[in-house]
């Protein structure tokens, strides 16, 4: 039964998901607007008009990352911080997998 | 037509996606995981520009018509994650290479070889 | 690894140190900030730790001490503006304090003073970030392996 599969080398699943992924893709990207035409500008019009005088930085980008969106920056630092907690957890010395090992019952 | 980015952006994602369906070594499925990260981000930047803007930095500026400064904010974030997300999946494949005993398939401890790095054989 | 690569990796590790600081302190004023001057601190790190695999003595807990206090120091700094209007604000903006020189809009040459408590955040995230990769990669690159069963 597993051999009849073989056979189907060209039409795999895997192609064809690909193929499929690519044509969606293509179509949502050629409806969009052209590149470079923003439309709506209100919210980074503000940014820029009021941000030196705001938060004195001379940086838009670090005055949003750091003062009007500093919650995000507040998050991302614990993500960090958790993921290299785990991986310290991964490397520690006396490991033990009793739970999983499957020789310990016989000996 | 598409722009050039946007076809650089779907490039990116369809290989990025493609290397993890076909592909059998860890650290290969790793790569790829990191090339669709990569293709997302430069779809964030590049939803910003505005024709003949500068960098939105006022020291020493040239013009006073600059780009949108808010998904550069964004993706700040977005590659620190990505970073995070990169560094757990390769001490993970440390840690499976380094203990073979764990995770032998069943077929291949009743044949009594050892588990090579590949994930399906 | 040869001595060249020895003597070469610990001559450069003060440019790229001081590179690094100069990148997240200058984080208001250019392109920058605390993650991208944290990683340049990192890959100085990284840098020794490859050329001296198991010859230096580097102890894990000294990095775990900075990252920690990296993530403090930036919730300190976080609750502090809760004396004047609200958690995450900046207090030092447009005060007579230390970091709080109004700044015009336009464009001008930048000033060192201004800012606010931005220098300080960049700070907090530079020093946890180039600790939290300096330690991933003293994990990966000092790791033994101890269960390894060989199959006759």
């Amino acid at each position: 039964m597993k051999n009849e599969f073989k056979k189907y080398n060209f039409l795999n699943i895997k192609i064809i998901i690909l193929i499929v992924l690519f044509i969606l893709l293509f179509a949502s990207f050629a409806t969009m607007r052209n590149f470079g035409e923003p439309e709506k500008t209100e919210m980074d019009d503000y940014f820029i008009r009021n941000a030196q005088e705001q938060t004195g930085s001379n940086n838009v980008v670090a005055s949003i990352v750091f003062d009007y969106r500093a919650l995000d920056t507040l998050g991302e630092a614990v993500v960090l911080f958790t993921a290299v907690m785990g991986i310290s957890l991964i490397f520690t010395k006396n490991r033990n997998f009793s739970v999983l090992k499957k020789n310990e019952q016989n000996n | 037509m598409i722009s050039l980015i946007f076809l650089t952006t779907i490039f990116l994602i369809v290989i990025g996606i493609s290397g993890v369906l076909f592909q059998r070594n860890f650290i290969k499925i790793i790569i790829a995981i990191n090339i669709i990260g990569d293709g997302v981000n430069l779809f964030l930047i590049s939803l910003g520009y505005r024709e003949g803007g500068i960098a939105p930095i006022f020291t020493n500026a040239v013009s006073l018509n600059m780009v949108s400064p808010t998904p550069q904010a964004l993706i700040l974030t977005s590659i620190v994650i990505n970073l995070a997300i990169t560094a757990l999946l390769l001490s993970l494949s440390v840690l499976i290479h380094s203990s073979e005993n764990l995770v032998n398939s069943k077929k291949e401890q009743d044949e009594g070889k050892p588990a090579s790095h590949n994930s399906k054989n | 690894m040869s001595k060249i690569i020895k003597i070469v990796s610990l001559t450069a590790l003060s440019p790229i140190i001081i590179f690094g600081l100069y990148i997240i302190s200058h984080g208001h004023l250019t392109p920058g900030g605390g993650f991208q001057g944290g990683v340049i601190i990192a890959s100085a790190f990284v840098l020794v730790l490859v050329a001296f695999k198991n010859d230096i003595k580097l102890s894990h807990k000294l990095f775990v001490f900075f990252e920690s206090l990296g993530l403090v120091f930036f919730i300190i700094l976080a609750f502090l503006g809760i004396f004047k209007n609200t958690f995450l604000y900046n207090f030092l903006a447009n005060s007579s304090g230390i970091l709080g020189r109004t700044i015009q809009f336009g464009a001008n040459t930048g000033c060192l003073n201004s800012g606010g408590v931005i220098p300080l955040m960049n700070l907090a995230i530079g020093i946890e970030v180039a600790a939290a990769l300096s330690l991933v990669a003293l994990f990966i690159i000092r790791h033994k392996d101890q269960n390894k069963t060989k199959y006759d």
